[in-house]
């Protein structure tokens, strides 16, 4: 029992990692309704540019904000350079360009970086809080309070402020949003910047625990999208929700099936398949209806 | 009422293409050919994307796992079952060309984001999958796939022909040959006749494709089948163009590469994926060439280059494309030739003498 609650507090903080990348999937899928397959090598970049901002001396909570900030930056850089030019497109002209995307950004950092795997040192100890019996990491606390903090922090800017009223509005009604004076594709850019600052956060939290290379990201993106398609792809609390849920079965199963190792993707491609199957507007999302 | 007209076939320039690529081994080195033969196989498999993306309008990233389903196929029956191998190439065809036929029937379900989702989480985890069983599959060492020798009627025209004696690589970019013009000749059957005005029609619209009676489902599933088909018989080739197979041999790099190819070809076309396979098999290994080649750059920078540059170049390319060139290298070259014609014959007879522009076919 122990070692389940312990596998479940472990499986909840990798969770927390892929709701993040699942999160803003979320966000550029509810302001464009596209997938971001970049998302991920997006994030791994962020993870780089902290990795040489810690390496020039900047301490680990300094370099967390500034690469957020950067990678805000960025992402509206790459929506005005990128997506901008095909904002009309059709969907599928609109996923190719991601993924075009996902391989430059990808190659990009191998350019910068190179692909030999580096080890980015955690901000948490690693230590155990003994509670009751069962050992919690400390750097898996860490991990769900950084990411509690930016889901909630999230939530608030686009629940509570004008800005997240004119970016939901411009995302769901842009036709009424810009006869109200809304520029709606500059909140599209918003929008961006902020799925790549959120983003950011996953390849900040996950590079302690892989390490730092190129394809990093490669299988978390997978999680995530399970994660997102599980919690019903516009919903931002079932991305959360999904992200948890997927994050501790992949734990559980990791650890109770036998020889399960490489095939924990596995499970992640069969999460996406049986969601897509038998329920594919996920747990939190609305029955798409379709205009003839 | 607007009368559809499409270039007519040029008969001449088919021909041209076609003993271009027979006599081509004849001035070439084996090792070149071989190269070539690779262009060719993933030509095919690019087809095969072409049908599904290009004509039937469903997005699939996955078509990697698809290759890596046809080799494996191969590859088992022929090492385990010592099946001659050029054999097992239909059946490893079938086979996959089935099991994607029964992947369209699910996929009929899903919109197209999330068929694109699906697949490209097939193809991350296909490599995996295939390391599981390693009594069959070889885990990570792989499966050695001997090469045929040609046989002696063949070899006998090829060294009257060039002097020198047919090597299996040589042997082995006939076959290819042979498979893709076969598989084009089909293709271009298919997009000409009922199937491919149906699958067009449903990529257009799909209510309006239902209204007139096509059977969007039945053509959908049969769209991936015949995809699969395609991509089976690619992979097949493939494991015996180079000699050996193991689960890294398919990468998700494989099916960007293959949607690349799609892309930049010109999608809902014929000659596109030909086009297509040149460039986007040519282009990483030009980039891994000319930059280690280039002796005054420092070191570290050309084994960066080396590494990094098929991806940035692919990313790039795919970018430039969609945003300026939609309808690829074909439809660059119509569009070109358009422009060509109008010019010629003057403004008088403007509206007569053109080619209609191709509507976006993505």
């Amino acid at each position: 029992m122990q070692e389940f609650l312990q596998l479940v507090v472990s499986g909840i903080a990798t969770g927390a990692i892929f709701a993040s990348l699942a999160l803003a999937l979320v966000l550029i899928y509810n302001a464009m309704g596209l997938v971001n397959f970049a998302q991920g090598e997006m994030a791994m970049f962020a993870a780089f540019i902290a990795y040489t901002l810690i390496n020039h001396g900047m301490s680990f909570w300094i370099a967390f904000p500034v690469t957020m900030v950067l990678a805000f930056g960025g992402g509206i850089l790459i929506q005005r350079i990128v997506i901008k030019p095909v904002e009309r497109a059709p969907v599928l002209t609109l996923v190719i360009i991601t993924l075009g995307l996902a391989t430059l950004v990808n190659g990009f950092a191998g350019f910068i970086w190179g692909y030999v795997p580096r080890y980015f040192g955690s901000p948490f100890s690693s230590d155990s809080i003994d509670l009751g019996g069962v050992f919690l990491n400390e750097r898996d606390l860490g991990v769900i309070g950084v990411s509690g903090l930016v889901l909630l922090a999230v939530y608030l800017l686009l629940q509570h402020t004008t800005v997240g009223l004119t970016l939901r509005a411009a995302a769901h009604h842009p036709e009424a949003s810009r006869l109200l004076g809304v520029h709606v594709s500059w909140m599209l850019a918003l929008g961006w910047g902020l799925a790549s600052a959120v983003g950011a956060v996953s390849g900040m939290m996950v590079a302690p625990i892989l390490l730092l290379e190129p394809n990093m990201m490669q299988t978390i993106i997978i999680y995530a999208f399970a994660a997102a398609v599980l919690g019903g792809i516009e919903s931002p609390l079932g991305a959360v929700v999904g992200g948890l849920v997927v994050g501790v079965v992949i734990n559980l199963a990791g650890a109770y099936i036998p020889n399960a190792g490489d095939l924990q993707l596995a499970f992640g491609l069969g999460i996406i398949i049986l969601v897509l199957i038998l329920k594919p507007n996920g747990l939190f999302g609305r029955a798409a209806t379709r205009r003839v | 009422m607007q009368r559809v007209r499409t270039a007519p076939p040029r008969y001449w320039l088919v021909a041209v293409v076609v003993i271009f690529f027979v006599g081509f081994p004849t001035v070439i080195s084996s090792f070149l050919a071989s190269e070539w033969a690779q262009a060719l196989i993933l030509a095919i498999a690019i087809m095969g994307l072409n049908i599904l993306v290009g004509y039937s309008g469903q997005l699939s990233l996955g078509h990697g796992a698809f290759m890596a389903m046809g080799a494996y196929i191969s590859a088992i029956l022929a090492h385990q079952y010592k099946v001659d191998y050029l054999l097992t190439i239909p059946v490893a065809a079938v086979t996959t060309g089935m099991v994607g036929f029964l992947f369209g029937v699910p996929a009929l379900r899903l919109s197209p984001l999330y068929l694109a989702l699906a697949t490209f989480a097939l193809a991350v985890v296909s490599p995996s999958i295939i390391k599981r069983p390693h009594e069959l599959t070889g885990g990570v060492q792989g499966i050695l796939i001997a090469q045929p020798d040609p046989p002696p009627v063949v070899g006998d025209l090829f060294t009257t022909v060039t002097g020198t004696a047919m090597t299996s690589d040589q042997w082995i970019y006939y076959i290819a040959l042979a498979c893709a013009l076969l598989l084009f000749w089909l293709a271009w059957n298919l997009s000409r006749h009922r199937p491919g005005r149906a699958m067009r029609a449903i990529r257009d619209g799909e209510v309006a494709a239902a209204a007139s009676g096509v059977n969007v489902a039945g053509y959908k599933t049969l769209a991936f089948g015949i995809s699969a088909f395609y991509a089976g018989t690619a992979g097949s080739l493939f494991g015996l163009s180079t000699g050996f197979i193991s689960p890294d041999t398919f990468p998700v790099s494989l099916s960007i590469q293959l949607l690349v190819g799609a892309v930049i070809g010109g999608l809902a076309s014929i000659p596109g994926p030909l086009l297509g396979a040149i460039f986007a098999y040519f282009l990483p290994i030009g980039s891994n060439q000319w930059v280690p080649s280039q002796t005054w750059l420092p070191e570290q920078i050309t084994s960066t280059v080396k590494n990094a540059g098929p991806a940035v170049s692919y990313g790039v390319v795919l970018i430039l494309i969609m945003i300026f060139a939609p309808n690829g290298i074909v439809g660059l070259i119509r569009a070109g030739y358009a422009n060509l014609n109008r010019r010629l014959r003057g403004a008088g007879d403007r509206e007569t003498g053109q080619i209609p522009p191709d509507p976006q076919t993505v």
